[in-house]
């Protein structure tokens, strides 16, 4: 009895620092007070009402991170909630990044004007194929679940790139990918396929889960704790097994792997890059990756930078079967959605690489290298994505390849701007997807892995042939006779579009300023 | 004086905002380009007036920060080679502005477009020539592929998608190893100085004392892209097609500018920065060249259309501005650096005059064509005289350099000259048969027999076949070519006066004296 109430008495609530981790629990919040507007609120008013409660949470959230940053902060980090959460510079740097890619993706899901009502379904527990799913295909309206859904995926996103231990990364990881996969599953359009896609993930994503906690597990039994800091002090010098740290190394990599979509575990990809609706596709492809990309690197450089001549060579191959993958099987690809989610395989690659060139920090280190890149392809995607939406037909979008021929003829300005962004994909100068190869190829120069870096090179260079495919696809072919018409954007996808092919630009002429931030600090250990 | 060159590049940036706004009316758009180009080249010549060719390695630079993170600065300047380089392009523009006049253009295409890309194709090049910093450099080497993709790709012949894709993956591959070497230089430099640049002068002197593995390394990374570029056998089959896709004002740039990148770069990057692997490699780099000229010579006699007959030409003449270069003498080298702005004036009328045969048969098949003399006396001679300028005859421009790259390359390498020297004999060969075949003998092909015939004697009566000689507007843009080919045939002094300091620089940059004592001025 007494030991009982000797127990609890030393149960303490963990210290909160409000300020530094107010930017998640405005996102988580607002998520919740999302949810309960969904149940209150009569169905006409939830679509305006949600869109603006997103958007002002990712406006506050912006502000208080912003608030937070510029205030006098520990230079290091700090650790908050019991130390399962670190805010340290790469933090708040992945959290701005993630919440100004949410911001855009939130206004492509939110745009009406492209297909009426919205490129999410009305009800989703019809079955495809009646005259029910019929009737409300051409019906106005939405799933307004979409908007707290995305927010909860968003915060558990932030969540995920802060973890500073395994458990609560693993919690982040579910919080995170349970939204992502019932959102694949809405699309208004091909319900079918959407549908298939959504089960697809959830099988593969729950196997990938499992991977990740039975590392979790491993590795908690190597080093008697799931804190970071405290595996990679276990690995500095002691006499244990070697084994327990190897295979749960590789079992809880091989989990953040299939959220990064970096092949060989990208199966899922393709499938669900096209089935998803685009704006969903958006999301996932830009803030996916930065989160999954986040996580890698914290674990790599907290756990196990003291044992990366034993990994190195693994992930080193894995980045390479990524980048052929990625750039082989993208130019067999007839689809523009599967082409892309082929070229994020590739584009994986390359930030794996930027991930395992652990150099000393600074501006031109690995892991600002990295988060620039995702930072830079992120906006290029969603950008990207944006303008897929537009090109459609009788049935939805028009994302055949043959049905994009001589678009240039037609509307000459979507056909520039995905112009750009395809180039920008591809790496060309004077976009920011040039600048984010460049640092991540500096940085893995600078680590000794230069037969990585002429691989990843030649790999552009294969890449960049699919992605020429659609411009001269666009340019130099005769349009088809019963080809797609570009729909005119509404408000928030032309904003979205314009941020994301503005920011491409801007980053590519002058990317000192980001560059600078991202070197500012280095992770919390 | 520095501001010349920065309006040099700006200049032509401007014409192609405005010329932009001019698709609705084609005539317009022309005389805007054209005055722009004419502009630039008012330009050029100040620049030539400016550049001090006894003065400092780089002159009239100017730079600003671009990326400090990584020392990247926009920063440019010219050397005696660039400076010719720059004078060329500034030449060729508005002739190729005023040749393609009248030319018709593929269906729902305006001037206005075609115009904005060719000028700011010329604003990329004089930049990537003018480039001082090795980041910029590759930066510029890329982008200028991207004006010339939509030029191929939009306006040329039947098989343009494929010939701009292929040009563009070539070079792009090429640019991208290039980038590994740069990089690879940056880290070295970064490694010796405690602080990254991208600065040229700055590498030369750390990378050039590299080890001699690593320096293979970098300079293998750097050479691919620029042998892609020149292009070398075996890494020249873009060329032809692009060449022969590309409308015929386009063809005068990828053959007579673009190409030039390379050897520039060879000139520029590869000799001064890695010495000891030039050295060593040389071998290997004078094989590929005498392999160009032999191989690009027989094709080019065996071809049956006129612009992959002039893409073989060029690869033939490639070879020799290869060979000048890595047989590390001053004669050569001087030969090697005239040559490349010979070739480009030569081959560029060639081009031109081959333009306006094809503008009149309507096809660009050698077999469409014979006794074009007949009815077209003057084309004919300016046909006989751009060929014999790309043959080197004595008189021209081309054989100045052509002489000076045998002569010099001979002492320290007598057999790869001896070989080279067959590519003159076979260069008679080719050019004088192909001049046999369309412009002398009996009438052949459709358009000339019913010219001869009187206008429109064959087939339908609205259709005018009559082929007429050159017209003024001809004349005008040939003119310039025809004194130059000459004058600099007779007099070159001014010319290798401006570049034999620089070369004499980059030789003494590799560290290799002369075997014989070149006299002074020669």
């Amino acid at each position: 009895m007494n030991l009982l109430v000797a127990q609890a008495q030393t149960i303490e609530a963990p210290e909160i620092d409000y300020g530094a981790t107010a930017p998640v629990l405005i996102v988580l919040g607002a998520a919740c007070i999302s949810v309960l507007l969904e149940a209150l609120l009569p169905k006409h008013q939830r679509w305006a009402v949600q869109l603006v409660l997103s958007l002002v949470t990712l406006v506050g959230a912006t502000g208080a991170l912003i608030l937070y940053a510029t205030s006098e902060r520990p230079a290091q980090g700090v650790a908050t909630l019991a130390g399962a959460i670190a805010v340290d510079s790469p933090s708040l740097f992945l959290w701005a990044t993630l919440l100004v890619l949410a911001f855009g993706s939130i206004l492509l899901i939110a745009d009406r004007s492209v297909e009426p009502g919205g490129a999410f379904v009305a009800q989703a527990a019809i079955r495809p194929g009646t005259i029910q799913d019929r009737a409300q295909a051409t019906k106005t309206g939405m799933q307004t679940e979409v908007f707290p859904l995305t927010l909860f995926a968003l915060g558990g996103m932030m969540t995920f790139v802060a973890s500073n231990d395994l458990l609560t990364m693993f919690i982040a990881l579910e919080v995170l990918s349970l939204p992502l996969y019932l959102l694949c599953g809405l699309a208004r359009r091909r319900r079918l396929l959407s549908q298939e896609a959504a089960v697809k993930y959830f099988l593969l994503g729950a196997f990938a889960s499992a991977f990740f906690l039975y590392g979790v597990a491993l590795l908690y039994g190597y080093a008697g704790s799931v804190k970071l800091s405290a595996i990679a002090s276990a690995a500095a010098g002691t006499d244990r097994s070697d084994t327990l740290l190897f295979a749960g190394f590789g079992l809880l990599v091989v989990g953040l792997l299939f959220k990064a979509a970096v092949g060989p575990f990208h199966a899922w990809t393709p499938d669900v890059y096209q089935g998803a609706p685009t704006p969903i596709t958006a999301f996932m492809a830009a803030c996916t990756k930065v989160a999954a990309f986040g996580g890698i690197l914290r674990v790599l450089t907290v756990a196990f930078q003291n044992t990366q001549w034993e990994w190195r060579g693994v992930l080193y191959g894995v980045a390479v079967v990524s980048m052929v993958i990625g750039a082989v099987l993208g130019l067999t690809q007839t689809d523009v959605k599967r082409m892309i989610a082929y070229s994020s395989v590739a584009h994986a690659g390359f930030l794996l690489i930027g991930s395992i060139a652990l150099t000393p920090a600074g501006s031109a280190s690995g892991v600002s290298a990295t988060m620039f890149y995702l930072l830079a392809y992120g906006f290029t995607t969603i950008a990207a994505f944006g303008i897929v939406s537009l090109v459609r037909n009788s049935d939805g979008e028009a994302t055949h390849l043959s049905q994009w021929a001589g678009l240039a003829k037609r509307s000459p300005i979507v056909a520039a701007v995905f112009t750009f962004l395809l180039l920008a994909l591809a790496g060309i100068p004077l976009t920011s997807g040039f600048i984010g190869k460049f640092v991540v190829f500096s940085a893995a120069i600078d680590a000794g892995l230069t037969p990585l870096v002429v691989i990843a090179l030649v790999a552009s260079a294969v890449a960049a042939f699919f992605y020429l495919r659609v411009i001269v696809l666009m340019y130099f072919s005769d349009p088809a006779p019963d080809g797609p018409t570009v729909t005119v954007p509404g408000a928030f996808t032309t904003i979205a579009i314009t941020l994301g092919a503005v920011v491409t630009l801007v980053l590519g002429l002058w990317p000192t300023f980001v560059l600078d931030w991202a070197g500012t600090g280095t992770f919390l250990s | 004086m520095t501001w010349v060159l920065i309006a040099l590049l700006v200049v032509p940036l401007v014409g192609a905002l405005v010329v932009t706004f001019l698709r609705k009316d084609d005539t317009k758009a022309k005389l805007v380009a054209l005055a722009f180009s004419l502009v630039e080249l008012v330009l050029a010549g100040l620049l030539w007036f400016a550049y001090d060719p006894d003065g400092d390695r780089i002159q009239l630079a100017a730079g600003v920060d671009w990326i400090p993170a990584f020392g990247v600065r926009l920063s440019f300047g010219i050397d005696g080679i660039a400076l010719v380089m720059i004078a060329v392009i500034a030449l060729l523009i508005p002739l190729v502005i005023g040749a393609g006049w009248t030319e018709k253009l593929p269906a729902g295409r305006s001037q206005g477009g075609y115009l904005a890309l060719i000028l700011v194709q010329e604003a990329v090049t004089v930049a990537v020539f003018a480039a001082t910093d090795v980041f910029l450099f590759y930066v510029l080497f890329e982008v200028m592929l991207i004006p010339m993709y939509f030029l191929i790709g939009g306006y040329g012949g039947a098989r343009r998608q494929y010939a701009a894709v292929k040009f563009f993956l070539y070079s792009f591959l090429g640019g991208l190893i290039m980038l590994a070497s740069a990089i690879g230089a940056y880290a070295m430099a970064s490694d010796e100085l405690g602080k990254g640049t991208f600065d040229w002068a700055t590498l030369v002197t750390v990378v050039r004392d590299a080890d001699s593995t690593t320096q293979t390394w970098l300079f293998l990374g750097f050479f691919l892209a620029f042998a892609i570029k020149a292009p070398l056998v075996p890494f020249h089959t873009w060329l032809p097609d692009a060449a022969a896709e590309a409308p015929i004002g386009v063809t005068v740039i990828v053959v007579g500018i673009l190409d030039k990148v390379g050897t520039f770069g060879m000139l520029r990057y590869l000799l001064p920065m890695f010495p000891e692997a030039s050295k060593n490699l040389a071998p290997f780099v004078l094989v590929l060249a005498v392999a160009g000229v032999l191989y690009g010579s027989l094709l080019a006699t065996g071809q049956r259309d006129m612009k992959r007959f002039l893409a073989y030409v060029s690869i033939a003449h490639f070879g020799f501005i290869a060979l000048g270069i890595f047989s590390f003498t001053s004669q050569a080298g001087v030969g090697s650096v005239s040559y490349m702005l010979n070739h480009s004036i030569s081959t560029g009328m060639l081009i031109l005059v081959i333009g306006m045969v094809i503008a009149r048969g309507g096809s660009s098949q050698i077999s469409d064509y014979g006794g074009m003399s007949k009815v077209a006396p003057l084309l004919a001679g300016m046909l006989l005289l751009s060929g014999l300028t790309t043959l080197s005859l004595p008189g021209t421009n081309s054989f100045v350099s052509e002489f000076l790259v045998l002569i010099g390359s001979f002492p320290t390498q007598p057999v790869h000259t001896i070989l080279a020297t067959v590519g003159m004999v076979l260069a008679a060969l080719y050019v004088l048969w192909l001049y046999q075949r369309m412009m002398t003998g009996p009438l052949r092909g459709d358009a000339l027999v019913a010219a001869a015939a009187g206008p429109g004697a064959v087939g339908d009566p609205e259709k005018k076949t009559a082929i007429g000689d050159l017209d003024k507007r001809e004349i005008a843009v040939l003119a310039p070519l025809v004194v130059i080919v000459l004058a600099l045939g007779f007099y070159p002094q001014p010319v290798l006066d401006v570049i034999t300091p620089t070369v004499g620089a980059t030789l003494t940059e590799v560290g290799v004296t002369d075997p014989v004592t070149v006299q002074e001025g020669k």
